[in-house]
């Protein structure tokens, strides 16, 4: 039997997605209560409004300067890894770096990979590659094991289970791990989770992590963690695979040095988190720990396509800080799944459609009021609102207009009622005698204004014309002046 | 075309702008941590305290009796030491108390006794190569003396540290070592204990790594306790 692997696209039915999650009133008291503490650290974070206001300029600045040159950095980052006895391999899609880490996993006949917080690994789905093959895949970070427990996906970049009370927890543990009491005791449900993994680590063939900055002056991968799984994962099995996004190597060490700071500061308003990781190579002759094998994996998946356009390539300065959902009024009221999609939020919003297309994107553009609080706590100062505009602007265009940086699904959200409402709206300014006419018979027909209109009266009373037109009003007063 | 010629023949034909690269350092010229040793130190331990690490302030000669008066106190039932001038030093320090903890030295490949390292290692000591005070931050330098596990798999870890290598800020520390002509094979910035706010929100120690951070703070002369314990410290 040929069985054709079905794709989902549930990012396809954020309208619907989002409609659930309003309902939802456990959901959006966690949220609610979660946004609000991470945005008063965050502000704790940066007491000096003219330092934070320098730092975030000389992120721009550097992620700026780093992208100019991301192909020659990439290549320098793969010379000095290599080097350093790194493996660096490349990938364009999801399905090659999939290949890839089952590749390395089943040259050791490994059967059981603990993995540290990477959102790149959930964006290549590879837990269920793995599976699929028989290697287990363990997610180690405390909100990620949970996550995975529950057969869920994380709900937010830095916080995978944000959205999770403890008694739901509690309730998880009991149920799912064995001889497991039930406990709301934060502390205890921590020491449970610890103990279990600590055994993973122990067994595990292969670590897996992600990579926050990937630093191409002396071939070094830089982690952040507060956890010490990221340690674990990349330390105690024999192999450790790093895999990230083309868009995450800087140029220089000393890069890194504000750009982590600005990380922390807005990701949890932590001065510092407890490791900062910079791994360098595998064991050297003489070691005695760590692995012997290292590799990295480069991904693109999308990202080129961002990067050809000199607008929509600011969207690979994020470094996921995850500030941009915490501000947000959609995300903080509807939370991660609605979107969908691995990058919930603004950022999510603007990076999506790179990675998924338009045409399985089209309503995240639109998951905006346009307030401009991503803007204006993004670390990196990524004009958010106006990536969401340009995105908006893409996904009306219509699929067969030639432009030089075309979009995946460009035209996805194009609609011929839409359309022909906009070609009557321009004839109608176009010429000043239908002008007129239009607008004399607008306020004289007011009685017909249809009650539904669309998406309009979801939310809001119908529009009904004023019983005159402006033109009239005036022309009426200008008479007035002229009798008295 | 592999996947490296494409992605690298996509990123080369996207339009080119010249920018050049922003001064770093003046940025933290601008935004200098006062260069004030006690103050330093006093941050230093601010900071670290505020995220659970315990401070035993001591100096170059007393440090093995602070470290055995910690081990009378806290009774660990075994000690990983390395096998150097430090780690011996503890060792002797440590067997002339009346109950001394198991001690091991790492001596040979992990491989061969992980098992042993995540059962039966209750505590490790380590040095430190330097610190930072902005952040209230030690910097490791694993090495083949002191591999990376000793600060990651025991639930206690000892640090080693010599005061006087305490920098302002994580560039001063970075810029001033010099650590771009060669960086090893791992090394750590440390910041407290593990933990996590995974549930709830709700901080927790020891989520993977140590539950517990001890410092051994060697001050130089000049420097006493009392100075940097004083009100308002
Ligand atoms: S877009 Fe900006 S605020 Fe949002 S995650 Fe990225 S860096 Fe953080």
């Amino acid at each position: 039997m040929n069985s054709q692997p079905v794709t989902l696209y549930p990012s396809r039915q954020f309208k619907d997605n989002a409609r659930a999650a309003l309902a939802d009133t456990e959901l959006r008291g966690s949220l609610r209560s979660a946004m609000d503490f991470l945005m008063a650290k965050r502000s704790s974070a940066f007491p000096d409004t003219d330092e934070l206001d320098a730092l975030r300029t000389l992120g721009e600045a550097i992620r700026q300067r780093c992208l100019s040159r991301l192909p020659e950095l990439l290549e320098q980052l793969e010379e000095r890894l290599t080097a350093n006895g790194v493996t660096v391999h490349w990938a364009e899609t999801p399905a090659q770096a999939n290949a890839i880490i089952h590749g390395l996993v089943a040259a050791r006949n490994g059967t059981l990979m603990v993995k540290g917080k990477s959102m790149v690994s959930e964006e290549i789905e590879l837990n269920h590659h793995l599976e699929a093959h028989g290697i287990q895949a363990l997610e180690s970070d405390m909100g990620e094991y949970i996550v995975q427990m529950a057969g869920e996906k994380p709900t937010h970049i830095i916080m995978p289970a944000i959205h999770k009370t403890k008694a739901q927890i509690a309730r998880l543990f009991h149920e799912k791990l064995p001889d497991t009491p039930y406990t709301e005791d934060v502390d205890a449900l921590i020491r449970i989770g610890r103990n279990a993994l600590r055994e993973a680590y122990l067994q595990a063939d292969v670590g897996l992590s992600g990579v926050n900055f990937a630093v191409a002056e002396t071939g070094t991968l830089c982690l952040v963690e507060n956890e010490g799984n990221g340690r674990m994962c990349t330390t105690v099995p024999d192999l450790h695979i790093a895999i990230t996004g083309i868009e995450k190597v800087v140029e220089k060490l000393e890069d890194v040095v504000p750009l982590y700071s600005l990380l922390t500061r807005s990701a949890i308003g932590q001065p510092i988190t407890t490791y900062f990781n910079m791994i360098s190579g595998p064991r050297r002759p003489g070691e005695k720990d760590g692995p012997r094998e290292v590799h990295l994996v480069l991904l693109d998946n999308g990202r080129s396509q961002a990067y050809a356009d000199q607008q929509l390539r600011k969207t690979l300065q994020c470094i996921r800080c995850g500030a941009c959902m915490n501000h947000c009024p959609v995300y903080s009221r509807i939370g991660g799944h609605a979107y969908g999609t691995t990058y919930p939020g603004p950022i999510g919003e603007i990076i999506s459609p790179h990675l998924l297309g338009l045409e399985n994107t089209r309503d995240l553009p639109t998951a905006s009021s346009l307030c401009g609080a991503c803007g204006e706590v993004c670390p990196v100062r990524i004009p958010i609102p106006e990536m969401l505009m340009r995105l908006r602007e893409e996904s009306q265009r219509p699929a067969g207009e030639a432009v030089d940086h075309p979009l995946r699904g460009q035209g996805a959200a194009a609609s011929t009622t839409e359309a022909l409402a906009w070609r009557a709206w321009r004839r109608v300014y176009a010429s000043p005698g239908t002008y007129r006419l239009f607008g004399w018979s607008a306020t004289r027909l007011r009685a017909l204004t249809p009650p539904t209109q669309a998406g309009w009266t979801q939310n809001h009373v119908p529009m009904t014309p004023a019983p005159k037109t402006l033109h009239e009003l005036v022309r009426e007063r200008e008479a007035r002046r002229k009798e008295s | 075309m592999s996947a490296r010629e494409s992605i690298l023949a996509k990123l080369r034909a996207a339009p080119k702008t010249a920018l050049a690269h922003p001064d770093i350092a003046a940025h933290y010229q601008r935004f200098p941590f006062p260069d004030d040793p006690v103050g330093k130190l006093r941050h230093w331990a601010r900071m670290m305290r505020s995220v659970k690490t315990e401070i035993l302030w001591t100096d170059a000669t007393h440090w093995p009796e602070a470290l055995a008066e910690w081990a009378d106190h806290r009774r660990p039932a075994s000690l990983l030491l390395s096998d150097t001038p430090h780690g011996h030093q503890a060792a002797a320090a440590l067997a002339t108390r009346p109950t001394v903890p198991a001690l091991r030295y790492f001596d040979s490949e992990l491989d061969g006794w992980k098992e042993q390292l995540f059962h039966d290692v209750e505590a490790a000591f380590t040095r430190v190569r330097c610190g930072i005070a902005a952040t209230g931050t030690l910097v490791l330098w694993p090495d083949a003396q002191e591999p990376r596990t000793m600060s990651l798999v025991p639930p206690i870890h000892i640090a080693l540290f010599d005061t006087t290598t305490l920098h302002g800020d994580f560039h001063s520390a970075m810029h001033q070592e010099n650590w771009a002509a060669g960086m090893p094979t791992n090394a750590v910035l440390v910041s407290g204990p593990s933990k996590t706010a995974d549930i709830q929100l709700t901080l927790a120690y020891g989520a993977h790594g140590p539950r517990d951070l001890v410092v051994l703070a060697m001050l130089p002369d000049g420097i006493s306790p009392a100075m940097l314990e004083e009100e308002g410290a």
